[in-house]
């Protein structure tokens, strides 16, 4: 079991309030992402249900069981670090078997165990090398197989794949959602990439300075934005915010359109502008259009190859039920 | 031309490492040689350099008077011990500092390394008193704590500094996977320093092998370590400068032999975290 709730927990550094007392539910078995941009108290947030810092006040539950002050090594949960954080001096086989040996696990389970991760890991091969002597994504799965050995109620990942290539993230980014799949296991995981929270999560938190500012399934986040932070924080590329006369029309302050909603074409639509930059990647055509009068640059992403280049007048049409409004405050107009 | 302004600048920078090494190698060089002369010898003027009657009488008649074995073996338990305890002392004192520090903890490293500049003698009197109500002097367990407590300051600094360069992650990592802080300090933490407590080990080793300001003034007879010996070939029957150096000689020829065999570590020990 692995159900988190966090009762208007808060944290301050000296006289920085990192975050404001926040409350929040992870359920169990539940995928749940923090995402935002860096520094806006993501990490801490885990870092204080790992038990790594002390709450400032609030009450931090575990199953029901108040966790507030208990120590991280008592709270049954799991962590994988951005730098992996493995132990140099060991083996693989031994960093795997650390936490179990702390745990006072019999030898045998211990072995069947590590024999098991190995498997599931694909480090059979590796377990008598030290870290030094592994790849960057064979270190990552080291430190996700000494979590899993645990057998944890749940597992925090700090970043994990932000030390690794592009290439090897996506893999990685597979393998843990197979991971979560087959555990069923509460998993709570750390990223400033929207992108990987949107593939993995079955739900987001979505943090700016310390605070909340939505919670729900990636879909609920991409297509009903309750504001102007996670509309343009969620979505790649940026949703295009217009603000003005345009927004009037819709009886808005702000008016949010996103690159995949905009169509394309030499001669027909409302808005008109001149192509800047235009990327073909064959699957999609990204532009980046000037001079619509609306706002400094409208991004456009057309499906397929679509032949406009620099300099070319387009003109585009929003599709008019997917426009999102926004008061002045930023706040959605449903 | 760049290669030959190199060349020369290595050629000089040669010169001179070597120039300055003999130059404190010098002493040492002169205190093994003059063991070897006879009294007449050694304050013969001018002075002799190599070429003189090679004798081991003075090494005799030292071995002889004197029982070199037990000023030995004080030495090695004295120094040892200083050594092994201001590390037990230490390992927590740096863990704390180097990965919870507080607002003060600069002020208190250097604090602790203000206490090296107070000299020594200012504070013999008090010691000598306490010693005496504690029935420590002369003993070799009083001189293990003073040595300790004098080393104590460069032994923190030293591992210290080592603690600062492993990440934090690790250790918090222990902590996730359930370590208590003893099991984080002695299984994770310890290990990965090896390297960093080995060259503190040493270089606190030969501070207190070399000691000599305390180990003089502490001790008599029973306790007496080798730079006792070395002093007691001194002043009590005038100056005999030959049988004064075959007493040193065998004094450092330890410490030497170790230090030239552990050089390597030592250098990279003392250069840590310097060079990167």
């Amino acid at each position: 079991m692995g159900r988190i709730t966090l009762d208007k927990v808060s944290k301050r550094f000296g006289d920085v309030e990192v975050i404001p007392p926040l409350d929040l539910t992870i359920e169990d078995g539940e995928f749940t992402v923090f995402v935002g941009p860096s520094g806006c108290g993501k990490s801490t947030l885990l870092r204080l249900i790992a038990g790594l810092e002390d709450t400032t006040s609030g009450q931090i539950r575990i199953d029901s069981q108040d966790a507030t002050h208990v120590p991280p090594a008592k709270r049954g949960l799991a962590m994988v670090f951005q730098s992996y954080a493995l132990y140099p001096h060991m083996s693989v086989r031994k960093n795997i078997a650390f936490p179990m040996k702390m745990a006072g696990v019999p030898e045998d389970e211990q072995k069947r165990r590590i024999e098991a991760a190995a498997n599931a890991l694909n480090l059979t091969d590796y377990l008598d090398r030290r870290p030094g002597q592994l790849s960057g994504g064979q270190r990552q799965r080291v430190a996700i197989g000494r979590a899993i050995v645990r057998e944890p109620s749940a597992f925090l990942f700090d970043e994990p794949l932000s030390n690794l290539d592009a290439a090897l993230r996506v893999g990685m980014r597979l393998e843990i959602s197979e991971l979560h799949e087959r555990l069923k296991t509460t998993m709570i995981y750390v990223t400033h990439d929207q992108v990987e929270a949107m593939t993995m999560a079955d739900k987001i938190v979505v943090l700016q300075a310390g605070v909340i500012e939505q919670v729900g399934s990636p879909l609920e986040l991409y297509h009903e934005p309750r504001n102007k932070f996670v509309a343009g924080f969620i979505g790649s590329p940026k949703m295009n915010f217009i603000e003005g006369a345009e927004a009037g029309k819709h009886g808005a302050h702000t008016i949010g359109i996103r690159p995949e909603h905009i169509a394309v074409s030499a001669d027909e639509g409302p808005w008109s502008g001149a192509v800047s930059v235009s990327e073909h990647l064959g699957s999609d055509t990204f532009f980046h259009v000037h001079d619509t009068g609306l706002a400094e640059t409208i991004t456009v992403r057309a499906d397929g190859e679509v032949g406009f280049r620099h300099g070319d007048r387009i003109r585009l049409t929003p599709r008019a039920e997917l426009i999102h409004k926004f008061d002045e405050n930023g706040l959605r107009i449903a | 031309m760049a290669r030959a302004v190199t060349q020369q600048r290595k050629i000089i920078n040669t010169v001179l490492a070597w120039g300055v090494g003999l130059l404190i190698f010098f002493p040492i060089l002169w205190t093994i040689l003059t063991s070897f002369k006879t009294e007449a010898q050694a304050i013969s003027d001018p002075p002799v350099f190599l070429f003189f009657d090679w004798t081991l009488e003075n090494y005799a008649v030292v071995q002889e008077r004197s029982d070199y074995m037990r000023y030995l073996w004080n030495s090695v338990i004295i120094a040892g011990g200083s050594t092994v305890l201001g590390i037990i002392v230490a390992v927590p004192a740096a863990w704390s500092m180097a990965f919870v520090p507080s607002t003060r903890t600069k002020d208190i490293l250097l604090w602790m390394l203000s206490t090296k500049m107070l000299p020594a003698v200012g504070v013999l009197y008090p010691i000598y008193l306490i010693f005496i109500k504690l029935g420590l002097l002369d003993s070799r367990t009083g001189l293990v704590i003073v040595l300790m407590l004098m080393n104590l300051p460069i032994i923190v600094w030293m591992l210290y500094t080592y603690f600062r360069e492993i990440p934090g992650e690790i250790l918090e990592a222990a902590r996730m996977d359930g370590a208590t802080l003893k099991e984080e300090i002695l299984y994770v933490l310890t290990p990965m320093a090896v390297p960093g407590i080995a060259s503190t080990l040493l270089l606190n080793f030969i501070l207190a092998w070399n000691e000599a300001f305390w180990t003089l003034n502490l001790t008599a007879a029973k306790a007496a370590p080798l730079t006792a010996f070395i002093a007691s070939y001194s002043s009590p029957e005038g100056l005999f400068y030959a049988k004064l150096s075959a007493a040193s000689t065998m004094a450092i020829a330890p410490i030497l032999i170790l230090g030239w065999f552990s050089q390597k570590q030592l250098v990279s020990g003392l250069t840590f975290g310097a060079v990167k």
